[in-house]
């Protein structure tokens, strides 16, 4: 805790004698002054960073080895919390809910903004409001986006009456577990086009353009040159919104929570990690020992998922 | 461009607004319909037959929806004040340290930056606690009142600033503070629009925090409230509907008038960051 406040940093390093005899006298005052003030500057930041991040972080391990609860100091017990979560039918569910939210959102928060991008790259009149428009989603609130798609899906909300109008029959969207889930992966990938959508196209914007002229000339219909000019030239983005969007999915809450209720659908089916955390952990009966060892295991994974997609970006370096 | 590959991509581009603007509007056709008219209609109408402001009032009856509004708006500002100021501040310190303290400034923003906020926030809430913050609009705003994310943003701005700007500045006699203000930050302004722009929407639309740390109704943020009217009242589409529309219009309109800012900081930000 300590360490990360202004006072105990390290001392800033010396300039070389030769470089400072070297200089005008004013310039030496100039590093001088320009050494000593910067920790004064970030002091408030480093404070509230280790304060209610980096502190926060390191006593949630270290909680994890213990019996704490709300209100009750908690003695070390080992590894009896993680022993406890491999018999936890509900920690279970969590981990596979979790685990199937990032397989599913991923690759399509990969791959459908860049198509949008593609789709509203091109100048033509009126594309900044279509842009625009297609941001919203990113700035309404997660809890108004739920409560929309709630109204949406709901038993006799818009999609069922339009399902029933054309013919097919309604479909319990919020009643299903699977159902749930997959619906809440939908407003997922709705809410997060957008966002995506915005940092393929400053990828795009640094494709040169010679190279589809090219590959036109060669003969490449669209199709081939997406694959073979627009996917190698915004691979690095490609991977950034990967990692971006693999460790945002893996921590999804409030969608879930909104959708499917706070108790987490049919007989917490539809349950995540991040839900298991809170419901646990909160409360006056908080389980706070046990709710952090849930937590050091969304730490461990979000760390793994962080090396999968290195790891794929380096295979393909070669 | 062909005549026949422009109207593709316009009807491309009108069916994906449909689905991203639809649902918005629906959902604001629905707050404006009165308790006569029939809103599970199939095939649905679209248009309110007699629109009415009469949801909203009821909102304001059942929860005290402006009081929310407040709270939410206060916490958004400060967070936008912190942030800016403290972000800039640290940024800047992180783009004129000698090395060796540079090293270790910028590892811990790093690591902070990395740590995933929803493991944390039991342990978060208990430093809260542990203040006697927890239940106050203080404790929400906190823990990401100058965040890390855009301590590194500032920093990368200020990095792109010459050094020998600030070094004539001080043998004409200027100290810290006036090469800090008169110089370096009006060269990062949009940067600094940007890292505003965020923190308001951050603050704005935050759910899962508030949820921990605020218990008495009295205090609940706009998100909040929203969560409990659609808990206790989730029969009464209408009323959760004009709920609704109230939280997310004036971050809309904000949008509208900042979209400018928004673009190019974001393409920026995507970048570098």
């Amino acid at each position: 805790m300590k360490s990360t406040t202004a006072a105990s940093a390290p001392a800033t390093a010396r300039p070389s004698r030769a470089r400072e005899a070297a200089a005008p006298p004013a310039r030496r005052r100039v590093r001088r002054q320009l050494v000593t003030s910067p920790w004064l500057f970030a002091a408030p930041g480093l404070a509230i960073v280790g304060i209610f991040i980096l502190y926060p972080f390191v006593s949630t391990v270290i909680n994890s080895f213990t019996d704490k609860r709300q209100l009750v100091e908690g003695k070390y017990v080992g590894l009896a919390n993680f022993r406890e979560l491999l018999h936890d039918d509900m920690f279970w569910i969590g981990l596979r809910n979790s685990t199937l939210y990032v397989l599913v959102v991923v690759p399509a928060l990969v791959l459908l903004p860049l198509l949008l991008a593609l789709l509203v790259q091109k100048q033509i009149p009126g594309i900044t409001f279509f842009r625009s428009a297609f941001y919203t989603p990113v700035v309404a609130s997660i809890v108004v986006v739920g409560l929309i798609w709630v109204w949406m899906l709901d038993e006799r909300g818009l999609v069922n009456a339009v399902l029933e109008a054309v013919g097919a029959g309604k479909v319990g969207f919020l009643s299903d577990q699977w159902l749930l889930l997959f619906s809440a992966m939908a407003v997922t990938v709705w809410k997060g086009l957008g966002y995506y959508m915005i940092i393929y196209l400053a990828a795009l914007a640094n494709v040169p353009r010679e190279l589809h002229e090219a590959a036109a000339v060669d003969g490449a219909g669209p199709v081939r040159r997406f694959l073979s000019v627009t996917v190698p030239a915004v691979r690095s983005t490609m991977v950034l919104v990967a990692a971006l969007s693999s460790v945002a999915a893996f921590k999804v809450f409030s969608e879930v929570y909104l959708m499917a209720g706070p108790t987490g659908g049919p007989a917490g089916e539809d349950t995540t990690l991040v839900m298991l955390v809170q419901r646990t952990g909160t409360g006056l009966t908080g389980r706070v020992g046990y709710a952090s060892a849930i937590s050091v295991v969304i730490f461990v994974v979000t760390v793994v998922l962080m090396l999968l997609v290195l790891r794929a970006d380096r295979k393909e370096d070669r | 461009m062909p005549l026949w590959e422009l109207a593709l991509r316009y009807t491309l581009l009108l069916v994906v607004l449909a689905l991203m603007i639809g649902p918005f509007l629906w959902q604001l056709s629905t707050s404006l319909k009165g308790p006569h008219e029939n809103i599970f209609s199939s095939p649905p109408s679209f248009l309110p037959s007699d629109p009415t402001l009469h949801n909203y009032e009821r909102v304001a009856d059942t929860i005290p929806v402006w009081d929310y509004a407040l709270n939410s708006l206060k916490v958004a500002a400060a967070n936008v004040l912190t942030n800016c100021v403290g972000a800039a501040l640290a940024g800047y310190a992180l783009a004129r340290l000698r090395y060796r303290g540079r090293k270790a400034a910028t590892l811990v923003f790093i690591l902070a930056m990395l740590v995933p906020v929803e493991g944390i926030i039991i342990a978060q809430f208990t430093t809260m606690r542990d203040l006697n913050l927890n239940n106050t609009l203080i404790g929400v705003l906190l823990p990401g009142c100058i965040s890390a994310l855009n301590v590194l943003l500032m920093r990368n701005a200020f990095l792109n600033l010459p050094y020998e700007i600030e070094e004539a500045a001080f043998v004409d006699g200027a100290n810290v503070w006036q090469r800090f203000f008169r110089i370096a930050l009006p060269a990062v302004k949009g940067t600094l629009a940007v890292v505003a722009i965020f923190a308001f929407m951050g603050a704005w639309d935050d759910f899962l925090w508030p949820l921990i740390v605020l218990s008495d109704p009295d205090k609940f943020t706009l998100t909040i409230g929203l969560n409990y009217l659609h808990g206790t009242f989730a029969n009464d589409e209408r009323l959760v509907a004009a709920g609704t529309v109230i939280a997310v219009l004036p971050l809309i309109v904000l949008f509208a008038c900042l979209q400018r800012y928004f673009f190019r900081g974001v393409g920026e930000g995507a970048v570098k960051g």
